[in-house]
């Protein structure tokens, strides 16, 4: 009796109290709306940039339903390796002298007093939130020859003649070190503002010279937000061509130039998928060799 | 926190580093006054570059586009991003690990790849390029960061809170909305500060997904930028800096009333 | 919480803003039912007169559609000429942009649609009319088509003009401060002098500046041979010392400013730097310069095409076509136009027939050679490039 009674219980249970009780079905209704859409709207893409990747290009620039591995074994071509190269320093480059810029200017914010905090955070975000094409923009009417730098360097006699900053690879690393610096900042703000203080006070208080207090105590503290922080200067440094081309007088070719040009200028669309994917391979290993190695340091973007 | 003063060398330090940071402003603000069309000196000053803005249907237009894009693409992702934190803090499923690097791939693909493979999936359905097409991209990298700084915030969570409201009576609904919510609140609304400033200044992949009519801020400044460098792209960024400015402001001015 | 309620404000602000002010959506995906152009291919004999022929307006298909989407180089369509247009038809022209032909053709190519005119050069139109990009045009319908200069009509890449019209024509050539330069260049080679180190500027082409390469070594510019691309990019990695900054958007800022001497550009550009130092010369050297010529064309499948086939003729209108060259300092392939101009700016007349930068000489055109697609020897021209560009 009892056990015909549990069945007819068992049938008639509601979808939406399976869904209450269930705490897996809770997790996949949750994380559902944003796994089809990026499924949709990122996987597939991709998956058609690979397919891409094997075929031909036309005569006229088309795409061609010809199966090419070529676009591959091309890019092995000392060439590109050059390139590759190339945007790796570039990339590095900026990274570690954003963080060595970086890291005092963010020490000090999250030192100061809580009011004045704010106040220079803000200052910070404001440029941030200022079009980036525009920040460079400002950057060419100083470096220029006869252009800001100069007319204040020959005014104070500190110079005579032109500097002749821009359009050369020095020029180049102070438009990307001003376009990624903020994006260091923030990370490293957010990691040194969670060190309790009173930790330092106390290796102080222990002896300790305040180089060492920074080396043994905030330095490995900090070290999340400078994992974030690279992350997020690294990688699209590594894709950056629009700071090299302006600034640097379009006379240094780095991978987004190459992919840009297959995909404009060349007209090779397949080779560029190839490009592509190579170029999304690294930074997909960069990535995860790095965050295993030491978290991904998610605790510090708030 | 600590009452010591900084030491003399990083104050002139970040004094000198803030300079840094604000001088191009300042001279793309001043010279949005000059009278000389090719601005490569100051010849004079005027305000005509202002009225030439205003009247620019392009801008106006272009402006109108970016906003609608920035706000759209920031609601649905922070809705998704958040509902898709909260998944991955707080259950266990079956794919939760593909779950995970699948919300990573936007933020380590490069852009240009990003935009390209929009674009080729675009054209390979038939779905014409245009404002729907770059807030669909808009959506699609802007979902990931929200997650990520939700998650972050979720991260220090005591769920001890949650434990005493459901103790206290109240049931799952109610304990989110009362509880849980509010206290990520800052969390959800970083990300969605997120979203909008990478939704606004977005140019890569904007460009790769937009069709007739539909250019935005990023790109019509770009292209301004390249070929008719006149006061009017200074005039513009004068006004966006603003604006900027001015929001900001009022962020912080809220924000510390309501601490 | 006050920040969420005040951020929904905003969005509700700026969502009722937009709906006030939003264009109708047009429905571009379905075109509007306008008879296809037949075409008439118009024949080489009517180029006699260069004056407007009396065919009357009421001949001509009044456009049904309210808005035309134009997609053209950055900064070439005068806004008063479009405001024209508006103003004579009620059609509101959007205007977006690209900055190369190979911009406009990826993503044309690629599928995007939608756009009812465009501005190909000579090469494109080549490639685009191959690939059957683009619809053909009924001549009978642009009367102002008889306007035009018939030595610019009927060119290689449309014979007949079935899909194109010429809209703007110029050179690419050396342009040098005569202030600056310690003596005078005669020829590409005189680039190569060690007295311009980082003094060149040049066009952020590929074809243009290994075009050059080519032509100084007594190759041809269109070379698809392999050799002598090679020996080519040596010749240009020879120069890069030479060279301060490559640039197609506007060269002619560096010559202004003096930060460069000389180099490779646009007529467009040459005119512009004269414009603000008369000192500045510009000349097809001896071994050649380049040739090119844009023409208005219609996309396939263009959802506007009455509208577009109104805006081809409005354009060739002499007094329209004035304003572009009054703005656009190129050259105006419209006969019809240039003498109004002469009639009603002499002076500035004068000062476009006299700079080789508007008005080249019969003997700077002698010399010219113009871009023509390679086809697949494409691949090696990009990698000839890239690795130049990379070393």
């Amino acid at each position: 009796m009892t056990t015909t009674h549990t069945e007819e219980n068992n049938k008639r249970v509601p979808l939406m109290k399976t869904i209450r009780e269930n705490r897996v079905a809770q997790g996949l209704l949750l994380i559902s709306p944003a796994n089809i859409y990026l499924f949709l709207l990122m996987v597939l893409p991709l998956l058609l940039v690979v397919v891409l990747s094997f075929l031909s290009r036309g005569t006229y620039g088309d795409v061609v339903f010809k199966f090419n591995p070529s676009n591959y074994t091309r890019l092995l071509d000392p060439i590109y390796g050059r390139i590759l190269f190339y945007s790796l320093e570039v990339g590095i480059e900026t990274t570690v002298l954003c963080i060595l810029i970086g890291y005092p200017l963010a020490y000090y914010i999250a030192r100061a007093p809580a009011r004045q905090r704010s106040l220079l955070l803000f200052l910070i975000l404001v440029p941030f939130w200022t079009n980036f094409i525009i920040r460079i923009y400002a950057w060419i009417m100083i470096l220029r020859a006869g252009g800001f730098l100069d007319d204040v360097l020959q005014w104070a006699h500190i110079t005579q003649g032109s500097l002749n900053l821009l359009y050369t690879p020095t020029a180049v690393m102070i438009g990307m070190i001003y376009e990624f610096l903020p994006f260091m900042i923030l990370p490293l703000y957010s990691s040194l503002e969670k060190i309790e203080f009173s930790l330092l006070e106390a290796a102080a208080d222990l002896g300790a010279p305040p180089w060492k207090v920074f080396l043994r105590v905030t330095l490995p503290l900090s070290v999340p937000g400078i994992i974030a922080g690279t992350i997020l200067v690294f990688i699209p440094a590594l894709g950056m061509f629009v700071i090299p081309d302006l600034m640097g007088g379009a006379k240094t070719i780095l991978i987004g130039n190459v992919i840009r040009n297959q995909f404009l200028t060349a007209r090779d669309w397949p080779f560029g998928a190839a490009a592509s994917m190579i170029l999304m391979v690294l930074t997909m290993v960069f990535t995860l060799y790095y965050t295993r190695k030491a978290g991904f340091g998610e605790d510090l973007l708030v | 926190m600590s009452e010591k003063k900084p030491p003399i060398w990083l104050r002139i330090y970040t004094i000198i580093a803030y300079l840094y940071i604000y001088i191009p402003i300042l001279i793309l603000i001043i010279f949005s006054f000059n009278t000389m069309k090719l601005n490569i000196r100051w010849e004079g000053f005027t305000l005509s570059w202002y009225s030439v803005l205003f009247r620019d249907q392009d801008i106006i237009q272009a402006t109108q586009n970016t906003l609608i894009i920035a706000i759209i693409s920031t609601l649905v992702a922070t809705l998704v991003g958040t509902l898709a934190a909260l998944a991955m803090q707080r259950y266990r499923f079956p794919g939760y690990a593909a779950s995970e690097t699948l919300m990573y791939i936007p933020i380590v693909i490069p852009e240009v790849v990003m935009g390209i493979s929009l674009l080729v999936f675009f054209v390979m359905i038939h779905f014409t390029l245009g404002l729907v097409t770059i807030t669909l991209a808009h959506i699609a990298f802007n979902i990931p960061f929200v997650t990520l700084v939700v998650r972050a915030r979720l991260h220090g969570y005591d769920n001890a809170i949650d434990e005493a409201a459901m103790d206290l009576g109240a049931n799952e609904m109610k304990t989110f909305w009362r509880v849980t919510l509010p206290t990520i609140l800052p969390g959800v609304l970083s990300g969605a500060m997120l979203a909008l400033t990478l939704s606004l200044d977005d140019y890569v992949i904007t460009y790769f997904t937009a069709g007739p009519g539909s250019t935005t801020l990023p790109l019509r400044v770009f292209s301004m930028v390249r070929f008719m460098v006149t006061p009017e792209v200074n005039a513009l960024s004068t006004l966006w800096v603003l604006t900027v400015f001015v929001v900001l402001l009022i962020g912080q001015i809220v924000q510390s009333r309501n601490s | 919480m006050k920040i969420y309620r005040f951020v929904t404000l905003i969005a509700l602000m700026v969502m009722l803003l937009s709906a006030c002010s939003a264009p109708t959506p047009e429905p571009t995906s379905v075109p509007s039912p306008v008879p296809p152009a037949v075409s008439t291919p118009v024949p080489a004999s009517t180029s006699a007169s260069t004056t407007a022929t009396a065919t009357t307006v009421a001949t001509l298909k009044a456009p049904t559609s309210k808005s035309l989407n134009l997609y053209a180089w950055s900064d070439y369509v005068p806004q008063q000429l479009l405001d024209d247009f508006t103003a004579k038809y009620g059609i509101k022209v959007n205007y977006d942009t690209y900055s190369s032909n190979e911009e406009m053709l990826a993503k044309l190519q690629a599928g995007a649609s939608g756009y009812d005119v465009s501005i190909p050069s000579d090469y494109a139109v080549d490639i685009m009319i191959k690939q059957g990009m683009l619809e053909k045009i009924d001549l009978s319908q642009i009367p102002n088509f008889a306007n035009l200069d018939k030595r610019f009509t009927n060119q290689y890449y449309d014979p007949g003009n079935n899909y194109s019209v010429p809209y703007q024509w110029g050179t690419t050539a050396l342009v040098y401060d005569k202030k600056k330069v310690p003596f005078e260049p005669k020829s590409w080679a005189d680039l190569w002098d060690p007295r311009f180190k980082g003094r060149l500027v040049l066009l952020d082409d590929e074809r243009e500046v290994t075009g050059v390469a080519l032509q100084v070594l007594g190759f041809d510019k269109n070379s698809t041979d392999p050799q002598q691309l090679k020996q080519a990019e040596q010749k240009l990695v020879d120069l890069k010392p030479n060279i301060l900054l490559f640039n197609s958007d506007d060269p002619e800022t560096s010559i202004i400013t003096g930060e460069a001497w000389a180099g490779l550009v646009y007529n467009g550009n040459a005119t512009l730097a004269y414009r603000e130092d008369p000192n500045v010369a510009y000349i097809c050297p001896t071994e050649g310069c380049g040739l090119w010529f844009d023409n208005l064309v219609i996309p396939k499948d263009a959802p506007h095409a009455d509208a577009a086939m109104a805006f081809l003729n409005f354009v060739l209108d002499s007094k329209e076509s004035i304003l572009i060259t009054k703005e656009f300092p190129y050259s105006n392939p419209n006969a019809a136009a240039l003498d109004q101009f002469k009639a009603a700016d002499p002076a500035d007349y004068s000062a476009y027939m006299a700079f080789p930068g508007t008005n080249p000489s019969d003997d700077f055109l002698a010399h010219t050679v113009a871009v023509h697609d390679v086809g697949d020897a494409t691949k090696i021209y990009d990698q000839l490039w890239t690795d130049f560009k990379g070393q």
